[in-house]
């Protein structure tokens, strides 16, 4: 399948790849996917408590390279954001700017839901409810 | 000198080989007759071409020109052999044993005929690819006509032991066809030693034309007949009516001759270059070698580099034609079914790489392939989240992973 320019880019430069210290209070970690379904993202932000300001994302990404640039573009566009923006990232936003053939949708699925769990472990461990699960046809 | 891509699929297709070309050209322009034309010199020009073709196919495979029956490719050889011999022999029984790993024109013909009443018994192997002969003895009922078992698998290259298989089949009163698609021309085959009564196989994996292949059929001990699948002008001793594709059979007669004369040589050469590409790859960590390395075709490996995603590879190796047999779309995220019955875990099976070398692969062109994983798949693994997990020994079995 021909990727788009826009996936080799993130693929061959991804951005923000890297491990953040997870037992840190500031520090949200989402862990989705699995290995026999040939998919599984970690990502990981970093929150001024003050301002709720995401001011670091990192990512590492078992699975194609639509997967591998659906986390990187994440992690690029969760920076500077706060958590309630972060929330609003959709995963057709992802399909859209990296325009992701059909069969690969799953993958812009994939990196929302670990936005949401980052972000859930980032507000569990901060004493505050995590958002429930929007109703969604995966 | 180097030349990029560099192909490492042969398993998929072979490229012609110039001389396999050079003999076809002329039955495309000025011998361009009917091999059924029986009135004129142009007819008789590509019956001659044909017969000598036949015999040059019957001669790599030692058989007699006679029972060379020409089809399409290895696809329509399976469905002619097995549907074939379904429909011939329907008074004897109905029951047909094959293997799981089997490729899909075989067990998609199964399964199709199960469909109209006939059982299919779909054996196991083991983690080595290679069929249990107790499992195999005990598959037979009274009622058993046929087993097809490949000769050589197409997506770990594994050789099964087709002489013990043929006999016992033969033992119990059962016809022995093979899908050799991926052997012949490679190893040696030989269908009265090895007690071979049907085989597929096809010319475009043995570096000739696309768009023809053969179907062996015995004529003596046992006279084998097998259905028509397709009615018409009653070619090909009434089982495979259609006007004979004069040009591909030419080429597919010189691709069998070179294939014979160059096979040890090139078995040889091959297997030297497939172990050195091997050794130099499973240097890497947690890197599997899949199925028996000691009952293998000498040109083929297949490797899974763990906590790597093979397709996520295969676009790191762009400079490498290679296969995986990882298929991450939304429409089958199922890897290959061929490696999950080895019994390798979805993970491993999704980290395959299959390396299939060719006539025309250089120590340069392995040299590169060596080169293009490694790279990758350490770029890959820095990238991988299990990869760090198993680096701070965290055993991933005990993670509660999310399913999609």
């Amino acid at each position: 399948m021909a990727y788009s320019d826009k996936v080799i880019d993130h693929y061959s430069n991804p951005r923000n790849v890297g491990t953040l210290d997870k037992s840190k209070n500031e520090v949200g970690t989402g862990l989705v996917g699995a290995p026999e379904c040939g998919d599984v993202m970690r990502l990981q932000i970093e929150v001024d408590p003050e301002t709720h300001i995401i001011k670091d994302a990192r990512f590492k990404t078992f699975g194609c390279g639509s997967a591998i640039a659906s986390s990187s573009l994440a992690t690029e566009w969760l920076k500077g954001k706060t958590v309630d923006q972060a929330l609003e990232i959709d995963n057709m936003d992802i399909v859209e700017e990296l325009a992701l053939p059909p069969v690969k949708i799953h993958c812009s699925v994939l990196a929302e839901d670990a936005i949401r769990a980052a972000i859930n472990d980032y507000r569990v461990k901060n004493g505050l409810a995590p958002i429930e699960d929007k109703d969604r046809i995966h | 000198m180097l030349k990029l891509p560099v192909y490492l699929d042969s398993n998929a297709t072979t490229p012609m080989d110039p001389r396999v070309l050079e003999t076809m050209l002329p039955y495309f322009t000025e011998n361009f007759g009917n091999a059924a034309s029986r009135n004129h010199a142009f007819g008789w020009k590509a019956e001659e071409a044909v017969d000598y073709a036949r015999e040059q196919i019957a001669t790599l495979i030692g058989c007699t020109d006679k029972e060379i029956i020409f089809t399409s490719g290895a696809t329509e050889s399976n469905n002619l052999a097995i549907k074939g011999v379904a429909e011939m022999y329907v008074t004897k029984g109905n029951h047909i044993i094959t293997l799981t790993t089997e490729h899909k024109a075989v067990l998609d013909t199964c399964k199709h005929l199960e469909k109209s009443g006939i059982q299919v018994t779909y054996l196991a192997v083991g983690s080595d690819g290679l069929i249990d002969l107790e499992d195999f003895k005990k598959a037979f009922t009274p009622q058993t006509i046929l087993v097809s078992i490949m000769i050589a698998n197409n997506e770990t290259g594994v050789v099964q032991p087709i002489q013990e298989l043929a006999k016992i089949t033969h033992t119990n009163g059962a016809l022995f066809h093979t899908d050799a698609t991926q052997a012949v021309g490679k190893i040696p085959v030989l269908v009265d030693e090895m007690g071979i009564d049907l085989m597929s196989f096809t010319a475009h994996k043995m570096y000739g034309p696309k768009g023809i292949g053969a179907l062996y059929v015995r004529r003596k001990n046992p006279r084998v007949k097998v259905t028509a699948q397709m009615d018409g002008g009653g070619h090909e001793r009434g089982m495979r009516s259609g006007t004979l594709n004069v040009p591909g059979i030419v080429g597919f007669g010189k691709a069998c001759e070179i294939a014979r004369l160059e096979m040890d040589s090139e078995a040889a050469r091959l297997s030297a270059l497939r172990d050195y590409l091997q050794t130099e790859l499973s240097k890497m960590e947690e890197s599997y070698i899949n199925g028996s390395v000691q009952h293998r075709l000498p040109h083929v490996t297949n490797m899974s580099f763990k906590y790597v995603e093979g397709e996520g590879l295969i676009m790191g190796v762009k400079d490498l034609a290679v296969s995986s047999g990882s298929a991450c779309t939304s429409a089958s995220l199922e890897p290959s079914y061929v490696l999950k019955n080895l019994g390798l875990s979805d993970d491993l099976a999704h980290s395959s790489l299959r390396f299939g070398l060719s006539r025309f692969t250089t120590k340069e062109d392995i040299d590169f392939a060596i080169q293009c994983v490694t790279k990758a798949v350490n770029q890959l693994r820095e990238m991988s989240p299990l990869w760090e997990m198993h680096k701070e020994g965290i055993d991933l079995s005990t993670i509660q992973w999310e399913h999609h």
